[in-house]
């Protein structure tokens, strides 16, 4: 957001996480692109702060191919996950993996309690977040939407909260609103909504309600023009943060003229 | 010997150290991260740890994810 020296303008800080300071407050993920080469476009088009990758063996029929991370834009952060993890043990596990083949302390930590929904174990995530915190981790747990959650999670030492909007990769938008104000007024970390958002005027929402930022993947990777929802949603998301800093009108029951009632021509 | 590298077994030759066994498998050990049974090894370590017998080895790199 370009800071402007007229009084009227809103200044913003920037999104900051465990005292390091990014260029947005949208945050992609890789996964579902046709090529890497789109999945790259992409990227450069949201200008987003970081850019999610998963753990996973290495094929070893075709190890010698390209990787993934070099289809990463210049500047942007890679935020390993925990995908797939179905305990704490797991999870723990694979956030080392990560942290030995990147060399990053950040860990997109998730704990998956159902294959079908794709629902947080909140239980075993509360585990994991207090064992990789202690172990210098940056930890960013992906939660259900629950503001008690995000609470423990916060004194569990996580560098942010991760509500999730909907279930991951349905494009539902955000549905409980209510429940991602709570968080907002509770947490002291950011708060980042993931997972969930379906288009643009849902980022635009999430970030009209507050939150510091959003998480998505499905919602750029499944569209038509991936480009274009990545454009879209780096704009969205900077609509959201400045129609929530500029503070909305109050809503009223009734019509109020924008013009005077007086001096009409009759 | 036999040892199990990502679930799959696979006979190398009696010392062959972790390094080795990547360079067989064509693997550029930068950005991929290795186990032996169980154990983060450093990349630092990799000419010098020499598998065993049974060692069970996990090779894992950075995929597309969201």
């Amino acid at each position: 957001m370009p800071l402007r020296s007229s009084r009227w303008w809103p200044v913003d800080k920037p999104l900051e996480i465990a005292g390091k300071t990014y260029r947005s407050r949208l945050i992609v993920g890789s996964g579902k692109y046709k090529s890497f080469s789109l999945m790259r476009a992409a990227l450069e088009a949201s200008q987003a702060a970081m850019v999610t990758v998963a753990i996973r063996r290495i094929n070893m029929d075709r190890s010698a191919g390209e990787s993934l991370l070099d289809y990463v834009p210049p500047g942007m952060a890679v935020l390993p996950n925990t995908a797939g993890c179905y305990s704490a043990e797991e999870a723990i596990r694979t956030a080392h993996l990560a942290r030995e083949a990147i060399e990053t302390p950040l860990i997109k930590l998730e704990v998956i309690g159902d294959p079908k929904t794709l629902l947080p174990d909140v239980e075993q995530l509360l585990v994991a977040t207090r064992a990789l915190v202690k172990e210098g981790f940056v930890v960013l747990p992906y939660s259900n939407d629950d503001p008690i959650t995000a609470k423990k999670l916060q004194e569990a030492g996580a560098a942010a909260v991760m509500p999730l909007a909907a279930p991951i990769g349905s494009g539902q938008g955000i549905l409980n609103a209510l429940n991602i104000r709570f968080i907002q007024e509770i947490a002291k970390v950011p708060v980042i909504v993931d997972a969930g958002v379906g288009t643009a005027s849902d980022a635009a929402f999430a970030m009209e309600l507050g939150v510091d930022g959003i998480l998505m993947n499905t919602a750029i990777a499944e569209a038509q023009n991936p480009v274009s929802m990545a454009e879209a949603m780096r704009l969205a998301v900077q609509a959201g943060r400045l129609a929530f800093l500029a503070g909305r009108m109050a809503k009223k029951q009734y019509a109020a003229p924008s013009s005077p009632i007086e001096g009409v021509v009759r | 010997m036999d040892v199990t590298v990502n679930g799959v077994p696979r006979e190398v030759l009696e010392g062959t150290t972790l390094q080795q066994l990547l360079s067989e498998l064509h693997i550029t050990p930068t950005r991929v991260a290795c186990e032996v049974n169980l154990k983060i090894v450093k990349r630092a370590h990799y000419p010098e740890l020499r598998l065993a017998e049974g060692d069970a080895v996990e090779i894992v790199q950075m995929v597309a994810g969201g």
